[in-house]
């Protein structure tokens, strides 16, 4: 059974694999963080951790939207369809993670509340042009590639007159969360030291600009490379850290150039910066509660915030407590390291949000790595048995 | 959710909009976040808003790339899905 997909430049890509062997000193291991979800689901992909040497090592970062949305507010927009109503319109990948006692958006819409899959903000302001009797919310999660439509939603919402539309917003931020694994010694000590650099974000980066990642070098002495999303590019990034981590150097370059530039989308940030503000801190599934690291909507916009027209109640929402995906959104455990990977957990009937989102880390373990991780689990097993006995 | 793909705008419309065509989907899309954008420009497409302008070399190479890994349908079937 063939998991991994081939690809055209495979020649191209031996070529670079060999060029990264070459560079890699054997005397000493690196660890790159790809922060990007993205990033994570084509290594893996295209099996880009078999064609370089096996000590270099992709470290799995946070960077999936659906995965670090902690469960309380998933339990929030779950409340808003169903006590309060409303149309909540969502971007499929949210729709079948698991919430308090295992409701998903997906469950709710099957008891009967008004659960609807959109592919863009646009939809959602579609459906609350032809419905201006209902409320219609639009749960919006994501970094900053995501964020910008959402403020052009609220823009459009405001200059239409739409008042049946609002936004939950639960937008989050790379920097921040970046410089939280490097900073918060309550998360894993042993991290900051361990990571030799960081894969930058393609298209967040594209909005963004490098210059957000200048602080990384400067104050972490950490490298960071921002990559394309294609496997070469991936490569190709992961050649220019060793080349970093060997010269002792740390600066932030740009493998994406055809893409990204430093300043980045000025008009998508000035948008984002008229609808938004950044909260003094917000939770994060795994990172717990980070500093300036997401958005809420301006006081001025009130009217289109879905915290500030619907009254939430308080929950105590807890994970699953045999869920290791706080511990793999940090990078200091593997899917293997989960009792429930491949057994309770599936994609099909999963526990945790890292299983649910293709851009989750133990779905492209799941999908690409499958049979490797049950039997190096096994062994793991077989392990602890001897060393107990 | 974090793939862009890159498509072609075929028509400028109002209101910011634009009609793209990739792989044979036919879309209305945003330009809200772009300046400049003209009939023929090729750019990248993130949850129904171009997000970027690529060149077409750029759009060829990853279309081809994303057809190859069965990436480009997947993300076409999320743009068809769409209310």
């Amino acid at each position: 059974m063939k998991y991994v997909d081939e690809f055209r430049d495979r020649a191209r890509a031996e070529s670079l694999g060999r060029a990264i062997a070459a560079a890699a000193d054997p005397a000493r291991q690196y660890n790159f963080m790809e922060f990007c979800g993205g990033h994570t689901h084509a290594i893996f992909r295209y099996g880009v951790q078999d064609l370089v040497p096996g000590n270099v090592h992709f470290v799995h970062g946070p960077g999936c939207p659906v995965c670090i949305l902690p469960m309380r507010r998933l339990d929030d927009a779950i409340e808003l369809a169903e006590a309060h109503g409303v149309i909540l319109c969502s971007y499929g990948d949210m729709l079948r993670v698991p919430g308090s006692g295992r409701k998903s958006l997906l469950k709710a819409k099957a008891d009967g509340a008004d659960v609807r899959m959109v592919y863009s903000t646009l939809d959602a302001l579609e459906i609350a042009r032809a419905h201006p009797d209902r409320e219609v919310v639009f749960l919006g999660i994501g970094f900053e590639t995501t964020t910008p439509p959402s403020a052009v939603a609220i823009a459009t919402a405001r200059a239409e007159g739409l008042r049946n539309f609002s936004l939950f917003c639960n937008h989050v931020m790379t920097p921040p969360a970046i410089r939280h694994i490097l900073e918060a010694p309550d998360i894993d000590p042993a991290q900051a030291v361990r990571l030799d650099g960081f894969l930058g974000p393609s298209h967040v980066s594209s909005v963004i600009g490098s210059r957000p990642y200048e602080f990384l070098a400067e104050r972490y002495a950490k490298p960071v490379v921002i990559a394309g999303f294609e496997p070469l590019d991936v490569m190709q990034a992961t050649l220019m850290l060793i080349h970093q981590v060997n010269e002792g150097r740390v600066n932030v370059e740009n493998q994406y150039a055809r893409v990204v530039t430093r300043e980045g989308n000025v008009k998508a940030q000035d948008l984002v910066a008229q609808i938004f503000e950044v909260r003094d801190t917000f939770e994060w599934r795994g990172l717990g509660s980070v500093p300036e690291s997401a958005l809420r909507i301006r006081p001025e916009y009130a009217a289109y915030d879905a915290e500030a027209k619907f009254q939430l109640t308080e929950k105590e929402s807890r994970e699953n407590k045999a869920c290791e995906c706080p511990a793999i959104l940090r990078g200091v455990k593997k899917p293997k390291d989960c009792k429930l990977f491949g057994k309770a957990c599936t994609p099909e009937s999963p526990m945790g949000a890292c299983m649910v989102s293709s851009e989750g880390a133990c779905a492209a373990y799941w999908t690409y790595r499958r049979m490797e991780t049950l039997a190096e689990m096994a062994a793991d097993r077989a392990a602890a048995k001897v060393a107990a006995a | 959710m974090c793939l862009a793909i890159p498509v072609q705008v075929t028509a400028l419309l109002a209101g910011q909009m634009a009609t793209v065509s990739a792989g044979g989907v036919v879309k209305q899309v945003s330009l809200a976040l772009l300046d400049d954008v003209a009939v023929g420009d090729y750019v990248l497409l993130h949850v129904g808003y171009a997000l970027h302008k690529v060149s077409e070399e750029e759009a060829q190479r990853t279309l081809a790339l994303m057809a190859e890994a069965g990436a480009l349908e997947e993300s076409l079937a999320e743009m068809r899905a769409a209310p």
